[in-house]
C-alpha cells in the first residue's frame, strides 16, 4: 500500500528528477484526467475491447464466416446463432467479429493518413504565409467544396472497387479541414514570443515547424480525429453499402448491412446487427475524443 | 558596442502604413547599460525587435559589435552576442517543453558541449536549484519563469542583452528579484544591457544613461544622475517625471 502510494507521489511530484520522472508524471497527470471523465472510460474499454476481438478473431468467432449453410438461411437470433443467420446462412456474429478487423484497418489507416497530410499542409501554409499559404489553402478549398462522400465515390470509381481504394479515397477526402484546423492553430503561436526566443538562438524553419508548432497542432488534431472516426467508420460502411469498398464475401459491417437490405422488412437482424456494431463503435469513438480533448486541449488548465 | 543611426521601423504597406520608429540614434559603449523610456506605443519595443532581426521591415544602419547587420537575416555570430529577454514570460517559453528541454535545445543550437553540466551551471546563475530542471513551465510561477527565460539568454554567453519590459509581467516583490538578479549577472559577466521599459524607477535603478521616447523619436538622452534629480530638457521629460512620482495630494 505505502509502496503504490509513494509511487504515486513520485509520480505526481512537482519537482521531477530526471527527464524520465517528469515525461512520466505528466502521462500520469493525463491519465488522471481522462479517468475522471466516466463516459470517456466507457468509449475506451469499448474499443480495447474492439481491439481485442479483432486480434483474437479465429479464436474467438465461433464459426467460419465464409462458411454458407443453405439449409439455416436466415435463422433468427438463438442458442446456436447469437445473432442469427445472414441470407447465405453464414453466422453473422462470427462476421461482426471478423469484420472488426476490416474495421480497424479501414480506420487506423485513414486516421494515420489523413490528419498527417493535414498537418503538414496546414502548418507548412500557416508559417510559411504569402504564397505557399495561398496556393496550399486554395488547394485545401478545391477538396473542402466537393462534398466528401461523392469525392471518395469518384475516387474509387477510378482506382476500381476494393477496400485498399476506398481507404485512400477516404484518407484523401479527409485530409482538408486537419489542414484547417493546423493552419489556424499555427497562425496563433507562430508569433509568440517563444517562437521569436528560439529564432533568435539560430533555430532553422524546420526545427521550429517540428520541434516547436507540430507538439502543439498535435493535441487538438488527435480530438479531432477521434471524434471524426465515427464519421469516417460511416464514411467506409457507406462505400461498403454502395458496394464500392469491401467486395463479397468479405464480412465488412457495411456491405453487411447492404446484404441485409433485401430483407430488412421479415429478418430484420441481418441488417441490424451489423448496423449495431458501427453504432456502437462510432459512439465509443466520440467519446474517446470528448475524454482526450480534455486531457490534451492546450487551452486547458494545465498551460 | 552597439551604434543605431537613422532607424525607421515601419509596419504594413503604403496607404496604411504606420511608422513606429522615426530616425532614432542612440550609441551604447561595452558594459554599459542603456535605458530605453516612453509611454506605450512610442516605439521602444519595435527598436529591440528591430535589432533582434524580429522585424524586418527596417531603414538605417545598426551595427554592433562593429558589424553592420542586414536588413533581414542574422548569422550565427549575432546569436552568439546578442539575445532577448522578453517582456512575457507566460509567452516565451512552450508550453509543451521543459526547462530542460528548452536548455539543452538552446544550448545544442549554439553549438555548445558539456551540455549536462551547463545546464546546471546556467540554473544555478539564475538561482534556480536542480529541482526546477525538468519542470514544465505551467509547474512554475512567473518570477521563475522570467529566470528560465535568462537562463535561456545567458545560455549563448552574449555580451549584450536585450530585455524588453523584462518585470512588467510580474508582481511588485518578484519584480525587485529579477531586477537585483539582473544586476548581478550584468556584474558577474560583464554584460552590456539594453533596456526597454515604462517604469522610470526600475531605469534609475538599473541604468547609466537613457533616451526618452515619444511617438516613434527620441525626445532626449539623459544620465540617470539627470533623471534623480529631476532635471529634463525637455517639456516631455519633466512631464514624465512628475507623472512617474504617482499621486501627489495637493
Amino acid at each position: 500500500m505505502s509502496n503504490t502510494l509513494s509511487r504515486r507521489d513520485w509520480l505526481l511530484s512537482d519537482a521531477p528528477q530526471t527527464r524520465r520522472q517528469a515525461r512520466l508524471g505528466a502521462i500520469y497527470q493525463g491519465w488522471l484526467t481522462f479517468r475522471a471523465n466516466k463516459l470517456a472510460m466507457v468509449g475506451l474499454i469499448i474499443l480495447v475491447l474492439l481491439i481485442g476481438m479483432a486480434i483474437f478473431a479465429p479464436w474467438i468467432a465461433p464459426q467460419n464466416p465464409y462458411a454458407q449453410d443453405l439449409g439455416s438461411r436466415l435463422q433468427p437470433p438463438s442458442a446456436a446463432h447469437w445473432l442469427g443467420t445472414d441470407g447465405l446462412g453464414r453466422d453473422i456474429m462470427s462476421r461482426l467479429i471478423h469484420g472488426s478487423r476490416i474495421t480497424l484497418f479501414i480506420v487506423g489507416t485513414v486516421a494515420l493518413i489523413a490528419p498527417i497530410i493535414g498537418l503538414f499542409i496546414g502548418t507548412v501554409a500557416g508559417f510559411a504565409g504569402g504564397w505557399v499559404d495561398q496556393v496550399l489553402m486554395r488547394i485545401t478549398d478545391i477538396f473542402l467544396a466537393f462534398p466528401k462522400l461523392i469525392l471518395a465515390l469518384a475516387f474509387v470509381a477510378a482506382l476500381g472497387p476494393s477496400i485498399g481504394n476506398a481507404v485512400l479515397a477516404l484518407a484523401l477526402t479527409a485530409w482538408p479541414p486537419y489542414a484547417r484546423l493546423a493552419r489556424a492553430e499555427t497562425l496563433t503561436i507562430r508569433h509568440a514570443d517563444f517562437i521569436a526566443a528560439a529564432r533568435l538562438q539560430g533555430a532553422g524553419r524546420l526545427r521550429l515547424l517540428i520541434g516547436h508548432i507540430w507538439p502543439l497542432c498535435v493535441s487538438s488534431l488527435i480530438v479531432r480525429v477521434a471524434l471524426d472516426m465515427a464519421g469516417i467508420i460511416l464514411s467506409a460502411a457507406g462505400l461498403g453499402f454502395l458496394g464500392l469498398g469491401a467486395q463479397p464475401p468479405m464480412p465488412e459491417w457495411g456491405a453487411m448491412i447492404s446484404d441485409g437490405r433485401t430483407y430488412i422488412l421479415d429478418f430484420w437482424w441481418v441488417a441490424a446487427m451489423p448496423g449495431l456494431a458501427i453504432f456502437t463503435v462510432s459512439i465509443a469513438f466520440n467519446l474517446l475524443g470528448d475524454g482526450l480533448r480534455d486531457v490534451l486541449d492546450p487551452k486547458g488548465d494545465k498551460s | 558596442m552597439l551604434n543605431v543611426k537613422n532607424l525607421n521601423v515601419w509596419f504594413g504597406l503604403v496607404p496604411d502604413r504606420v511608422n513606429a520608429v522615426k530616425n532614432v540614434e542612440f550609441n551604447v559603449t561595452a558594459g554599459e547599460s542603456f535605458g530605453l523610456v516612453g509611454e506605450s506605443g512610442s516605439g521602444k519595443s519595435t527598436i529591440l525587435r528591430a535589432i533582434a532581426g524580429l522585424i524586418p521591415t527596417w531603414s538605417g544602419d545598426i551595427t554592433v559589435d562593429g558589424k553592420a547587420l542586414k536588413t533581414d537575416r542574422r548569422d550565427r555570430a549575432f546569436f552568439k552576442t546578442v539575445q532577448m529577454v522578453f517582456q512575457d514570460p507566460y509567452a516565451s517559453l512552450h508550453p509543451r517543453h521543459s526547462v530542460d528541454a528548452v536548455l539543452a535545445e538552446t544550448l545544442r543550437l549554439q553549438g555548445m558541449d558539456n551540455i549536462d553540466s551547463r545546464i546546471t551551471k546556467l540554473l544555478d546563475d539564475v538561482g534556480l536549484g536542480k529541482g526546477f530542471r525538468f519542470r514544465y513551465p505551467h509547474q512554475l510561477s512567473g518570477g521563475q519563469r522570467q529566470r528560465v527565460a535568462i537562463a535561456r539568454a545567458l545560455a549563448a554567453e552574449p555580451r549584450l542583452l536585450l530585455l524588453d519590459e523584462p518585470t512588467s509581467a510580474l508582481d511588485v516583490s518578484v519584480q525587485a528579484e529579477i531586477l537585483n538578479l539582473l544586476a548581478d549577472l550584468r556584474g558577474e559577466h560583464g554584460l552590456t544591457y539594453v533596456m526597454v521599459s515604462h517604469d522610470l524607477s526600475v531605469v534609475g535603478h538599473m541604468c547609466d544613461r537613457l533616451a526618452v521616447m515619444q511617438h516613434g523619436r527620441i525626445v532626449e538622452v539623459m544620465s540617470v544622475d539627470a533623471l534623480r534629480s529631476g532635471a529634463g530638457e525637455q517639456e516631455y521629460t519633466r512631464h514624465l517625471i512628475t507623472a512617474s512620482g504617482g499621486y501627489q495630494p495637493a
